[in-house]
C-alpha cells in the first residue's frame, strides 16, 4: 500500500515538474518577446488550476497516509498556491493577467515562483522515489 | 548656409525654434518685436516688457548666459547643426528664395540667405520698433553694438557657413536670423499651408517632407509659428501665450519684410546688397522667404547674445572643455567686428565635436557606403540590445565628436580638475555683461513673470544664459529672462558654470538656488506668483538646445543618479511622463528610402548621438558604431554631402518620419468610426443625442480621414440596432437584432459605409436619431452584446468605437450589479470596488486592441454605472474616457455645453490609427512599469489601436546597472502610428539627462511637478490593488522619506526645523492636495464613480492638465490691470499673480477666478465692488446675481474685455474646453469651490501647515 501511495505521488511529482518547467519556458518566451502576453497568459493560466489540484492531492495524500514529515513540507506550497487562486481580483483574468504581468517585475516574481517551485518538485521527486524504494523493500 | 536654409523643411524650422526654445525664443522675439512693431504693437509691445523685465531681475541669467554661450559657439562650430535647422527650416520654406539666393557663391549665399531673414530683422531692431525694441535694447547697454553682435550672432548661427566661407558677411546673416523669426510667422501661415515647394529638387526628400508637413492642418501651422512666438516668449520671463504669438507672427513676418531696408541701412555695403537681393527675392515669393527667416530666428537669437559680448570674453567663458566650441561661436559673431582673432579660436576649437566634424568632412570627400539601413523590422517589434556596442566606449572614439568630449568639463569628473579654472572665467562674464542689463529691465520681469503654459521653460534657462553675457543680446532675449525668473534664481550657479564646463558639478559652484535650503514651517508664501516651470537638465548649452520639450517628455530627476544605490538614497520616484502626440505646430518629418537606426538596438538616430567619423555614429544608447547609410550623408535641406551630422534627424529631438512598407504589418488601414449609442428610456431621458447628433452634423466634413472614411452607426437598448447606410438606399435601413446572447451582424457589407459615398443617409440618420426613441419604453440596456457586435464589425478594418452609455448594464454579458453603498462615500477606512467587477471588458478590449481598435466611452449618468468596471473597455484598447455625472441636457445645462464642446474637440482632434509605442532608455536602465490607457504587448513595447493628442503616459525606471561609464543618458519614445490620411509615421522624441553622482546634485534637479505626477500615478496603482488608505500612506511617505533622507545627508542644517531644498519646496503642498483630490480623499463625500473617474484622469491624462486637477491655479480677477500683459492675436491678456488656496486669500470684496483644469470657477465675494459685478457679470449688484450662471456677458467695458480675455486666454491652452461656475458666497455650490482651497483644514483633513508639522513628527520618529 504504501509503495502505491508513492508510486502515484511520483508519477503526480513527475507531472508537477513538467509543470513548473511549461511555466518557466513559457514565461521567459514571453520575457524574450517570442510570444505575447495574452497568449502567454491564457497558456499558462489554464494549467494554474490542474497544477492546484495535483499539489493539492499529494499533500492529502500524504496526510491520509499519514507520513506527516512529508505533508508538512508540502503544506506551505499547497497553501500558497489556493491562496494566490483565490485572491485573483475579480476583474483578472486569472493569476497571469496579461495586463499586468508587465507591471512593477511581476514577470520576474512569476518566474521566481516557478523555479522555486522546480526545485521544490525535484526535491520531492526524490523524496518520493527514494521513499517508494524503502516502502517496496520493505514490502 | 543658402543651401541649408533653402532646403530646410518648414516643419523642421518650426521644431527648431522650440527646441532652441529660450534662446530662439528670445531672439526671435525681439527680433520679432521690431519687425512686428511696425506692423503690430502687440509683438514689439511685449518684446519690450518681457526683455526689459528679464534683464532687471535676473543678473545671474545673463552669468548663464555665458555658460550657454560657449555652447551657442560651440554650435555655431558646429554650425551646421544650428544652422542646418534653420536651414532646413529656412529651406523648406526658403525653398523658392533660396533660388534666388543661390546663384551667389555658395560661400556668401549661406550669407545671403542669412541676411535674408536677418537683414529684415536687424532693421526692426534698429530703425521700425525703435519704441518697443530699442527702447529694451538701449537700456540693456549699447545699441550699436547690440545690432552688430546680433548681427554677429546671426552669422554665428548660420555661421558655419560663414565660417567656411571665411566669415563674409556676418552682419547680413545676423540679421537674417532676425528676420527668421517673422519669417517664420508668416511661413507658418501663409506659405507653409499653401506655398508649393517648387523650387526643390524632385530628389530631395525634404521637399516632400515639406509637403506631408503641409498635411497637418493649417490651424497647427498657426500654432507652431505661434510656438516660435512662444519659445521666444519663453524665453522672456512671461512668454507669450501660443495663441497670440502665431497672430502676431505672421503680422511680424510682414514687417520683417519691410524691414529689410532698415537693415541694409545698418548694415555693411555688402551686406546691403545681400540684403537687397533678398529683400527681392522675398518680394517675390515672400513666403518662402519668411520660412527660412523663422528658421534662421531661432538660432540667431543664441548668436545675437553671443556678439553681444565681446568675442574675447565668450572665448574665454568656454575655455571650459565644452567651452571651445562655443569660443568659435562666440568668434564668428565677433567676426564682423573683429575679425582677425575669431579665426584662430575657430580652429582651436577643434574640441567642439562639429568643429572636428566639419573638419573632417571637408577633408575627407565623402565617400559612398553601403547603406547601413537593415532592414527595419516590422512593427519596430525588433528589439535586441547590442551588446556588441557596448564594447566600444565613448573614449575610445578619437574623434571629439564623442559625447565625452561634448560633454566635456560638464560632468563631476571633469569638474574637479577644471573647476577652479572654468568657474572663475564665467564668472566674471555674466556678472559684467548681465549686469548692466539686468539693471536696466529690472522693473519688467515681474510682469513677464506670468508665463504659459506653453513655454519651453527649459529652454528658457539656456537661452537666457546665452543672451545674458552680450548686452545687446540682452535686448532680444530679454523678455525670457523675466519670464524665468525662478528658474534664473534657482539654476545662476549652475548655469554659469555649465557654461564653461558643460556641467559642473554643484559643489564645485556656489550652492544652486534648486538646493537653496527652506524652512518649510516658516515660509509662508511656498507658491510662487507665476506658473511653475520644468527645471531645465544641467547639460550644455549645445544639449539643452537640442534637448526634447518638456511638454512632450520629462523626467523626475533631471540629473540621473549614478546607481540605484544613489537613487534609493534619494528616496525619489525615478519616471518619465510622456505626452508623445501633443498637438505640435512645428514638427520636422522626414521622408527617407532608409530611417537611420541602430543595428542592434533599432534606436532612430537622434541628436545626441557622437559621429565618430564621417561614415560612423555611435548609438548614444547601447553604444553600438553603426556605419552611417550612403543615404544620410547627403543632406537635401543644404544639398551639401558629408554632412550627416546637419540632417534634420540629427539637428532636432523631435522629428517624425514617414515609414515604408517595412513598417507595415498590412496596408495602413483607412480612418473607422462606430458610434454606438445607448437608446434606453434613460438615454432618451439625458437627451444627449441630440448634442451628439449635433455636433456630428457639424463636424462631419472636419472627421480625421481621406476618401477612404468609413462610419457606422448602432443603436441598443435591450436589442441592438444596425443602420445599413449603403449607398443608392433611399433612407438609412433600421436592422434590429434581438439574440443578444449570440450577437451577429445582418449585413456585414453594409453597416460601415464610406462617408463620403453615403453622406446624405449619414445626415438623414442623424437628424432623425433623437426622435427615433422618444416614446421608447426599454430601461435596459445591453451594453456588452452591443460591445461585442461592434468588434465584431470593426475587426476587419480596426478603428475607433465611441460608445455612449448611460446607466450600468443590465442584459446579457458584461452585465453589472450595483456595488456602491452610498453610505461608505464618506468613510475614512475602507473605499471598495475601485477595481473591475469582471474581466468582461478587459477581455473585450483586450481581443479589440488586438484588431487595432479602440474603445472610447462616454458615460453620461445620474446614477453609479460602475465606472470602474466599464473603464477597462477602454484603458486596455488605449481609449479615454468622458465622465458626465448628472447629465441632462436642461437640467444641467453646464455638463450639456461640456459634452459638446468635448465632442467638437473629440471629433476633429488628430487621431493615429494601429499605433504601437516603443520607449528605449540607455544601457543601464530599465522600465518596470507602465501608466496609462494601453496594452503592454511586450516588455517595452505598448500597444494602442488609436493614439489622440490628449494621451499622456508615465513609466517607471530602475537603474539595473550603475551608470559610472557615462555621463548622459538618453530615452527616446518611438510611435508609429497610421495618420489619418493613411500614412504610416514615426514620431519619435529623444531626452538627454545628465548623470550625476552626488546625492546633492540628485536633489538639485528634481522636477517636482513630474515626480508628483507620477506619484499620483503610481497611488491609483496602489488603491485598485492594495487599498486606498495604503495608497495615501504612501503619498505621505514619499515626502517623509525624501525630506528626511534630504535632512539627514545633504542639509546640515539642525535638524528641529523641516527643511527642503528649493527644488522640493512644493512637494509637501503638492502630495497635500493629492490627498485632497477626489481619488485620494477620505471623509469626504465622494461617489465612487467620481472617484474612479479622478483615477482614470490621473493615469492618462498629460503632465500639465494633471497638475491643473492636482493644484489648481486661483486668481484674483476683481482687480485685474495691464500691468505684466501679454497680447495674444491684438488682445491684452492680464496676468494676475497666482494666489495660494487659501481662504485667507479670499475677500469679500474681492472675485476670484480657480482653474481647476476641467473647470473654472468664479468665486464672487459678498462685498464685492459693484461695479466689477455691474461691468463683468452684467447685474447691477451682489444679490441679483443668478444661482447658475456659467457665462460671461460680452460687455463693452474694459473690466469685461480684461476678465474675458484671461479666461479665454485659459481656455485656449487645453483641449477640453472648461466649464465656467460664477459661485456666490453664500450659495450652496460653494463648498465645491471651497473643497479646492487644499491649505485650509476641513473636517477630513489637515490644513497645510497641520500637514507640516505632521511630516516633521514622522521625520523625527
Amino acid at each position: 500500500m504504501e509503495a502505491v501511495v508513492f508510486v502515484f505521488s511520483l508519477l503526480d511529482c513527475c507531472a508537477l515538474i513538467f509543470l513548473s518547467v511549461y511555466f518557466i519556458i513559457t514565461l521567459s518566451d514571453l520575457e524574450c518577446d517570442y510570444i505575447n502576453a495574452r497568449s502567454c497568459c491564457s497558456k499558462l493560466n489554464k494549467w494554474v488550476i490542474p497544477e492546484l489540484i495535483g499539489h493539492t492531492i499529494v499533500t492529502v495524500l500524504m496526510l491520509v497516509s499519514l507520513h506527516w514529515f512529508i505533508f508538512l513540507l508540502n503544506l506551505p506550497v499547497a497553501t500558497w498556491n489556493i491562496y494566490r487562486f483565490i485572491m485573483v481580483p475579480s476583474g483578472n483574468m486569472g493569476v497571469f493577467d496579461p495586463t499586468e504581468i508587465h507591471n512593477r517585475g511581476q514577470l520576474k516574481s512569476h518566474m521566481k515562483e516557478a523555479m522555486i517551485k522546480l526545485g521544490f518538485h525535484l526535491l520531492c521527486f526524490f523524496m518520493y522515489l527514494y521513499s517508494m524504494i524503502l516502502a517496496l523493500i520493505n514490502d | 548656409m543658402s543651401a541649408p536654409a533653402e532646403s530646410p523643411h518648414p516643419a523642421a524650422s518650426a521644431r527648431i525654434s522650440p527646441k532652441l526654445g529660450g534662446a530662439t525664443a528670445s531672439g526671435a522675439a525681439a527680433p520679432a518685436g521690431p519687425g512686428p512693431a511696425p506692423h503690430q504693437q502687440n509683438g514689439p509691445a511685449q518684446n519690450q516688457m518681457q526683455v526689459p523685465s528679464g534683464y532687471g531681475v535676473h543678473p545671474q541669467n545673463y552669468i548663464a548666459p555665458s555658460g550657454h554661450y560657449p555652447q551657442g559657439p560651440g554650435k555655431m562650430t558646429s554650425l551646421p547643426l544650428d544652422s542646418q535647422c534653420g536651414d532646413y527650416y529656412s529651406g523648406l520654406y526658403t525653398v523658392p528664395t533660396q533660388n534666388v539666393v543661390t546663384p551667389n557663391t555658395a560661400n556668401q549665399q549661406p550669407g545671403a540667405q542669412h541676411m535674408y531673414g536677418r537683414g529684415p530683422p536687424a532693421p526692426h531692431i534698429v530703425g521700425s520698433t525703435p519704441g518697443s525694441f530699442q527702447g529694451a535694447a538701449s537700456p540693456t547697454l549699447h545699441l550699436h553694438t547690440s545690432a552688430a553682435q546680433r548681427y554677429s550672432h546671426f552669422v554665428n548661427h548660420y555661421s558655419s557657413p560663414a565660417v567656411y566661407s571665411a566669415n563674409s558677411s556676418v552682419a547680413s546673416q545676423g540679421f537674417p536670423s532676425t528676420c527668421a523669426h517673422y519669417a517664420m510667422s508668416t511661413v507658418s501661415t501663409a506659405a507653409y499651408p499653401s506655398v508649393s515647394y517648387p523650387s526643390l529638387p524632385a530628389g530631395d526628400p525634404y521637399g516632400q517632407q515639406m509637403f506631408t508637413s503641409q498635411n497637418a492642418p493649417t490651424v497647427r501651422p498657426l500654432r507652431e509659428n505661434s510656438f516660435s512666438g512662444h519659445s521666444t516668449a519663453i524665453s522672456h520671463p512671461s512668454p507669450l501665450p501660443p495663441p497670440p504669438s502665431h497672430q502676431y507672427h505672421q503680422p511680424q513676418s510682414l514687417s520683417g519684410c519691410s524691414t529689410l531696408s532698415w537693415s541694409a541701412s545698418g548694415l555693411p555695403s555688402t551686406q546691403h546688397n545681400i540684403v537687397r537681393n533678398h529683400t527681392g527675392s522675398l518680394a517675390t515669393a515672400n513666403s518662402n522667404p519668411t520660412n527660412t527667416v523663422t528658421d534662421s530666428l531661432s538660432c540667431p537669437v543664441m548668436q545675437n547674445v553671443q556678439p553681444l559680448k565681446s568675442s574675447p570674453v565668450v572665448s574665454t567663458v568656454l575655455s571650459g572643455a565644452s567651452s571651445t566650441r562655443t569660443p568659435p561661436a562666440a568668434n564668428r559673431t565677433v567676426e564682423p567686428v573683429a575679425s582677425v582673432t575669431q579665426p584662430s579660436e575657430l580652429l582651436q576649437q577643434k574640441g567642439m565635436q562639429y568643429g572636428d566634424y566639419v573638419n573632417n568632412q571637408a577633408s575627407s570627400a565623402p565617400t559612398p557606403l553601403s547603406s547601413t539601413s537593415d532592414d527595419e523590422e516590422e512593427e519596430e517589434e525588433d528589439e535586441e540590445a547590442g551588446v556588441d556596442s557596448s564594447s566600444t566606449t565613448s573614449s575610445a572614439s578619437p574623434m571629439p565628436n564623442s559625447y565625452d568630449a561634448l560633454e566635456g568639463g560638464s560632468y563631476p569628473d571633469m569638474l574637479s580638475s577644471s573647476a577652479s579654472s572654468p568657474a572663475p572665467d564665467p564668472a566674471p562674464e555674466p556678472d559684467a555683461a548681465p549686469a548692466p542689463a539686468p539693471a536696466s529691465s529690472a522693473p519688467q520681469p515681474s510682469k513677464m513673470a506670468k508665463p504659459f503654459g506653453y513655454g519651453y521653460p527649459t529652454l528658457q534657462p539656456g537661452y537666457q544664459n546665452a543672451t545674458a553675457p552680450p548686452n545687446s543680446g540682452v535686448a532680444p532675449s530679454s523678455p525670457g529672462y523675466s519670464g524665468f525668473q525662478p528658474y534664473a534664481q534657482q539654476y545662476p550657479g549652475m548655469n554659469q558654470l555649465s557654461s564653461g564646463l558643460g556641467g559642473l558639478s554643484l559643489q564645485s559652484s556656489p550652492q544652486p538656488e534648486s538646493l537653496r535650503p527652506i524652512n518649510l514651517t516658516q515660509e509662508r508664501n511656498i507658491l510662487p506668483v507665476t506658473p511653475v516651470w520644468a527645471p531645465v537638465p544641467n547639460l550644455n548649452l549645445d544639449l539643452k538646445k537640442l534637448n526634447c520639450s518638456p511638454d512632450s517628455f520629462r523626467c523626475t530627476l533631471t540629473n540621473i543618479p549614478q546607481t540605484q544605490a544613489l537613487l534609493n538614497k534619494a528616496k525619489l520616484p525615478l519616471g518619465l511622463l510622456l505626452h508623445p502626440f501633443r498637438d505640435l505646430t512645428q514638427l520636422p518629418v522626414i521622408t527617407s528610402n532608409t530611417i537611420v537606426r541602430c543595428r542592434s538596438c533599432r534606436t532612430y538616430i537622434n541628436p545626441f548621438v557622437s559621429f565618430i567619423d564621417q561614415r560612423r555614429w555611435k548609438c548614444n544608447l547601447c553604444y553600438r558604431v553603426n556605419d552611417v547609410p550612403e543615404e544620410f550623408m547627403y543632406n537635401p535641406l543644404t544639398r551639401s554631402y558629408g554632412e550627416p551630422h546637419k540632417r534634420p534627424e540629427v539637428q532636432n529631438s523631435t522629428v517624425e518620419f514617414i515609414a515604408s512598407s517595412d513598417y507595415m504589418l498590412r496596408p495602413p488601414q483607412p480612418a473607422v468610426y462606430l458610434f454606438v449609442l445607448d437608446v434606453s428610456h434613460n438615454a432618451v431621458e439625458a437627451g444627449y443625442l441630440t448634442i451628439l447628433c449635433q455636433s456630428l452634423l457639424e463636424n462631419l466634413d472636419k472627421l480625421p480621414g481621406d476618401s477612404r472614411t468609413r462610419i457606422g452607426f448602432m443603436t441598443f437598448d435591450s436589442t441592438i440596432h444596425f443602420y445599413n447606410l449603403q449607398e443608392g438606399l433611399s433612407q438609412p435601413q433600421m436592422l434590429i437584432v434581438s439574440d443578444i446572447d449570440d450577437v451577429f451582424l445582418p449585413t456585414p457589407d453594409s453597416l460601415l459605409v464610406n462617408l463620403y459615398e453615403s453622406k446624405e443617409l449619414i445626415k438623414d440618420l442623424l437628424n432623425a436619431l433623437p426622435n427615433m426613441f422618444t416614446n421608447t419604453r426599454e430601461t435596459h440596456s445591453a451594453l456588452g452584446p452591443a460591445l461585442q457586435a461592434a468588434f465584431k464589425l470593426m475587426s476587419p478594418t480596426g478603428g475607433r468605437v465611441s460608445v455612449f452609455q448611460t446607466q450600468l448594464p443590465s442584459l446579457g454579458a458584461g452585465l453589472l450589479q450595483s456595488r456602491e453603498d452610498p453610505n461608505q462615500r464618506s468613510s475614512t477606512k475602507v473605499v471598495q470596488h475601485l477595481g473591475p467587477a469582471t474581466d468582461f471588458y478587459k477581455k473585450l478590449a483586450l481581443d479589440c486592441s488586438g484588431q487595432q481598435t479602440a474603445v472610447d466611452l462616454f458615460l453620461l449618468s445620474s446614477q453609479y454605472s460602475d465606472l470602474a468596471s466599464l473603464a477597462c473597455m477602454s484603458k486596455y484598447s488605449a481609449g479615454c474616457i468622458y465622465y458626465y455625472p448628472s447629465f441632462h441636457y436642461t437640467h444641467n445645462p453646464s455638463q450639456a455645453e461640456k459634452l459638446q464642446k468635448d465632442l467638437k474637440r473629440y471629433l476633429t482632434r488628430k487621431i493615429g490609427f494601429e499605433a504601437v509605442m516603443r520607449i528605449r532608455c540607455t544601457k543601464g536602465l530599465s522600465m518596470h512599469t507602465f501608466h496609462g490607457n494601453f496594452f503592454v504587448r511586450s516588455t517595452d513595447l505598448l500597444s494602442l489601436a488609436n493614439i489622440n493628442p490628449d494621451a499622456g503616459f508615465a513609466v517607471q525606471l530602475s537603474i539595473e546597472e550603475n551608470l559610472t561609464d557615462t555621463s548622459l543618458v538618453c530615452f527616446q519614445t518611438a510611435l508609429l502610428y497610421t495618420s489619418s490620411k493613411g500614412e504610416r509615421r514615426i514620431r519619435v522624441h529623444t531626452l538627454c539627462l545628465p548623470v550625476v553622482s552626488s546625492l546633492a546634485d540628485v536633489y538639485a534637479g528634481v522636477d517636482v511637478q513630474a515626480a508628483i505626477c507620477l506619484l499620483a500615478n503610481m497611488a491609483v496603482d496602489r488603491s485598485v490593488s492594495s487599498s486606498l488608505s495604503d495608497a495615501r500612506d504612501a503619498l505621505v511617505n514619499a515626502v517623509v522619506d525624501s525630506l528626511s533622507a534630504y535632512g539627514s545627508t545633504v542639509s546640515n542644517l539642525q535638524h528641529s526645523a523641516l527643511i527642503a531644498p528649493s527644488s522640493l519646496k512644493l512637494f509637501p503642498l503638492y502630495i497635500l492636495a493629492l490627498l485632497k483630490q477626489k481619488a485620494f480623499r477620505t471623509g469626504t463625500s465622494t461617489r465612487l464613480d467620481d472617484r474612479v473617474y479622478a483615477m482614470c484622469q490621473i493615469k492618462c491624462q498629460p503632465l500639465i492638465h494633471l497638475m491643473k486637477m492636482i493644484h489648481p491655479n486661483l486668481y484674483r480677477i476683481d482687480r485685474l490691470t495691464d500691468e505684466g500683459a501679454i497680447h495674444v492675436n491684438d488682445k491684452v491678456v492680464p496676468q494676475p499673480p497666482l494666489q495660494k488656496l487659501s481662504a485667507e486669500k479670499l475677500t469679500r470684496e474681492g472675485a476670484f477666478l480657480m482653474d481647476c483644469g476641467s473647470v473654472f470657477y468664479i468665486w464672487i465675494g459678498k462685498s464685492c465692488d459693484n461695479h466689477f459685478i455691474e461691468d463683468v457679470l452684467g447685474y447691477p449688484n451682489f444679490a441679483s446675481i443668478p444661482q447658475k450662471m456659467t457665462h460671461l456677458p460680452e460687455l463693452d467695458t474694459l473690466s469685461s474685455e480684461r476678465a474675458r480675455s484671461f479666461i479665454t486666454w485659459l481656455r485656449d491652452n487645453r483641449p477640453l474646453s472648461p466649464v465656467l461656475h460664477v459661485v456666490k458666497d453664500e450659495s450652496p455650490a460653494k463648498t465645491e469651490f471651497f473643497q479646492h482651497l487644499i491649505e485650509d483644514r476641513t473636517e477630513a483633513a489637515f490644513s497645510y501647515y497641520e500637514f507640516l508639522l505632521h511630516i516633521q513628527q514622522q521625520i523625527c520618529k
